[in-house]
């Protein structure tokens, strides 16, 4: 599907104005620095995922809406959260194929004077930058080359899974976010299960699943010396940062690895200001690795 | 009871019909595909620390017809959707799907967990999942982000109207 690859709808879902406001700040600023254009879109609501383990015909109706709304603008949409992302993908892509289903869904979109004719696509952050932005365009705004730093990516799921409705990059062995990461010119680390779950969804019906779960990947990394995990998920990086010390406290271990979104990393190597990116934000102490990064610029 | 006794099936609980209901459910489709391989479990990263939850157990329980035992059952909560096993399953069985159709079905039944019906009422009520800090709201501007999109919550309510999970949810009703 073609479009405008310069100007996008923010789809900003649920989970990230609730609590991960540095990914939004950060991803905003990053945008704007590379050209992207963001429309905002005020009657989005939820994308329907949440809703899909009790309902899948709400989660179905939550997301063409939102579709349907953005059809409306003739606008792609961007999401920051793969969930959003792949829900929103996966919806568009039955309701595309399914003429059955469509008419089932629009029925109950008619209601509120909405339609989804199919027009328009979702994308994730990560898809516009690799397909759209272009690693070139990324390449030539970095000012600042992050070659002091080594670390850890972390895609999780619903970036790359399920392969069918989702049709981005090698689930099994995923390249697009550790090229984007060594773009900036920081090194990205290899580590075991690389593409593990980080346990957020069980999060409310087994914390102890979750947390076992966010600790295995923070110990693969820690045993890798990474200095900084890299996420592109507002739930992944909740479990990991906003985690971690609880982690630390309940399994006696002792991590201190920040963990940044990634565009916190790219803004560093394209010279926004790390007051503009949002750093107080995050819960592990970022300070070692600003430093690392401001007294390389010397 | 005793533990034993608990875990015996008897012929009397199989439901043969069960798995033909599945089947005609969106993404329950190829439920009768698996052949009990161990794929999805072996690849699930909530089976390596749970130890309860086994994707291939409940596949073999739906198969079987176990329905009050897989459906009224906790561990069918424990799924991450993290859809390793449905990519990974070489019958192409969608256990993940299977999975949600199964919890769709626990669900229509009265089994929903506390926190799947707060959110549902949040959308209802905000077009959001979680109900967002006025805190949260107020930052936005000082941190120089855009107004949160306000939703419309009444135009949710009606696209949402005749969805049978509604009946679970108290405010649903009075406010539409």
């Amino acid at each position: 599907m073609s479009g405008n690859k310069n100007k996008y709808l923010m789809f900003l879902g649920c989970a990230i104005p609730y609590r991960v406001s540095a990914y939004e700040i950060s991803a905003r600023k990053m945008l704007q620095k590379l050209g992207v254009e963001l429309v905002e879109m005020p009657e989005f609501n939820c994308c329907g995922l949440p809703l899909d383990p009790v309902s899948h015909e709400m989660m179905l109706i939550l997301a063409a809406r939102n579709l349907a709304l953005a059809e409306l603008k003739g606008l792609n949409i961007i999401a920051l959260c793969p969930g959003c992302a792949g829900t929103l993908k996966k919806v568009n892509k039955m309701l595309k194929e399914d003429k059955v289903l469509r008419e089932e869904i629009n029925k109950h979109l008619k209601e509120a004077g909405l339609e989804f004719k199919g027009t328009i696509d979702a994308k994730h952050l990560m898809q516009v930058l690799i397909e759209d932005v272009g690693l070139e365009r990324i390449k030539n705004s970095v000012v600042k080359p992050l070659t002091m730093l080594k670390v850890a990516e972390h895609n999780g799921c619903h970036i790359l899974r399920p392969k069918e409705y989702i049709g981005f990059d090698d689930p099994e062995d995923p390249k697009t976010l550790k090229t984007l990461i060594e773009a900036t010119g920081a090194t990205c680390l290899d580590y075991m299960d690389e593409t593990e779950c980080c346990g957020a969804p069980s999060v409310g019906v087994s914390d102890k699943v979750a947390l076992q779960l966010a600790r295995d990947k923070l110990n693969h990394i820690k045993m890798v010396d990474a200095e900084a995990m890299i996420t592109i998920c507002p739930f992944c990086h909740i479990m990991y940062d906003t985690n971690e010390l609880r982690i630390e406290k309940m399994f006696n271990e002792t991590y201190g690895i920040p963990i940044l979104h990634y565009p916190q990393l790219l803004g560093l190597a394209m010279g926004i200001p790390c007051e503009e990116l949002a750093f107080n934000e995050l819960r592990v102490d970022v300070s070692k690795i600003l430093k690392k990064v401001t007294e390389g610029e010397n | 009871m005793s533990e034993t006794e608990e875990k015996r099936i008897k012929a009397s609980e199989m439901d043969p019909k069960f798995k033909y209901e599945i089947s005609k459910i969106h993404g329950g489709e190829k439920l009768m595909r698996c052949f009990q391989c161990g794929t999805c479990t072996s690849d699930c990263p909530v089976a390596r620390f749970s130890e309860t939850y086994r994707p291939r157990q409940i596949i073999r329980m739906a198969q079987l017809g176990l329905r009050e035992r897989v459906l009224g059952s906790d561990t069918l909560w424990l799924c991450a959707a993290c859809f390793t096993c449905t990519d990974r399953c070489p019958q192409d069985v969608e256990v993940a799907s299977v999975i949600r159709v199964l919890r769709n079905l626990a669900a229509e039944k009265g089994y929903v967990p506390q926190v799947f019906k707060e959110q549902a009422t949040s959308v209802l009520e905000s077009g959001y999942a979680y109900k967002i800090p006025e805190l949260r709201i107020k930052k936005r501007e000082t941190s120089g982000l855009p107004p949160l999109p306000k939703g419309n919550a009444e135009s949710i309510r009606k696209s949402l109207q005749g969805v049978g999970f509604l009946k679970f949810l108290e405010c649903a009703g009075e406010k539409k």
